[in-house]
């Protein structure tokens, strides 16, 4: 038995150092899990961008749920996001809210131009204050909003078919049963 | 200070001759190799130089206990983009917003507590550096001490096992392929 310990405490150790590879490809470990949910979204007020003059709040959207999109020109990962959104869109359940975040206004334009634009609703934070509210570090970023205002889902970094597939689209499921 | 010296030194310009001349050819002589290792130090240390001048930039403090309060602060919190840097070195955009956000609650007389708590209710436990003690961090707190226990209980009963055995007086390397002992 003696002679097998170190042995055991290897394979302990094999083990482990696995679990934490294992682990890491499923979950970002650098992904802050956000105090927001499950609470109510913070309020905003922020322009369209294409409408620059009209103003979006809190209060215009409730009634039906939506994923609310972060996402700027500048970022390279939204790029990956963009055609897996834009299929979804139409099948997603929920109004598709883009967010451009902390983008000139003519980049993002531009942008959605040469990308397509799958957005029902774009509203624009060209100066990031409102989305320290929401607790957003980075892009992409998606929140899944119900009509009463409360977040329900919130993933960080790209929306692969994986995440779609196994994360929001049951969250979607989850939160339409609750309140249709 | 290191910038400007070496950007003055007579050495800077030999260099560059030196380059023009040989190009990037392999055939160059050993000294223009070491001149060359130099020059490419002095240029790293110019772009650190550079790199960290940006981090900082000027915010239009009232008066130096005010800035020492908000480096003092911004040094306590993490930067939830880049998890390894401080919010007052960080230059990613998201702790330049933050930086900004802080000294707008400082200016609107905010405690250091009230900012900390401000940024907890968006960005979570993970904007502290120093974690607080409740249910989910009694692992994180006292992890590394049960281990420290752990380890040493091993030690102890490994050494009360070779006592009752009589083999305190042998050695690693009397005894060593024997394959009983750890």
């Amino acid at each position: 038995m003696n002679r097998l310990l170190p042995f055991i405490g290897f394979m302990l150790l094999m083990g482990l150092f696995g679990f934490g590879i294992w682990w890491n490809t499923r979950n970002d470990p650098n992904a802050i899990p956000t105090p927001l949910l499950n609470k109510p979204a913070p309020a905003f007020n922020l322009p369209k961008l294409y409408e620059p003059t009209q103003m979006v709040s809190k209060a215009d959207l409730l009634g039906q749920p939506y994923l609310l999109n972060v996402f700027a020109s500048w970022c390279i990962e939204c790029g990956v996001e963009h055609p897996v959104l834009e299929a979804a869109a139409p099948s997603l359940g929920v109004k598709l809210v883009g967010y451009n975040y902390k983008d000139a206004p003519a980049d993002a334009k531009g942008w959605l131009a040469a990308h397509g634009n799958p957005y029902a609703l774009l509203i624009a934070d060209e100066s990031g204050r409102t989305a320290i509210d929401f607790g957003v570090y980075g892009a992409p970023e998606s929140f899944l909003i119900d009509a009463k205002g409360v977040i329900r889902y919130k993933h960080i970094g790209p929306i692969t078919p994986d995440v779609l597939a196994t994360k929001l689209k049951p969250a979607i499921a989850a939160m339409l049963k609750e309140a249709p | 200070m290191i910038r400007l010296r070496t950007r003055r030194s007579p050495l800077a310009g030999d260099a560059v001759a030196l380059d023009a001349r040989g190009g990037i050819s392999t055939g160059a002589s050993p000294a223009s190799g070491l001149l060359r290792a130099f020059m490419f130090m002095v240029a790293m240390l110019m772009f650190a130089g550079a790199a960290h001048a940006q981090a900082i930039e000027p915010m239009p403090f009232a008066n130096h206990a005010q800035e020492l309060r908000f480096q003092h602060l911004t040094r306590q919190l993490r930067c939830p983009m880049c998890q390894n840097e401080t919010l007052a070195d960080s230059n990613a955009p998201i702790a330049r917003d933050l930086r900004n956000q802080i000294f707008k609650l400082m200016r609107e007389g905010k405690s250091d507590e009230e900012i900390k708590q401000y940024l907890v209710a968006r960005y979570s436990d993970y904007i502290l550096y120093d974690p607080p003690l409740k249910p989910g961090t009694l692992l994180l707190w006292f992890g590394p001490p049960l281990i420290l226990l752990g380890g040493a209980g091993v030690v102890l009963v490994a050494i009360r096992k070779r006592k009752r055995d009589g083999m305190q007086a042998t050695t690693v390397g009397d005894n060593a392929d024997n394959g009983e002992e750890w």
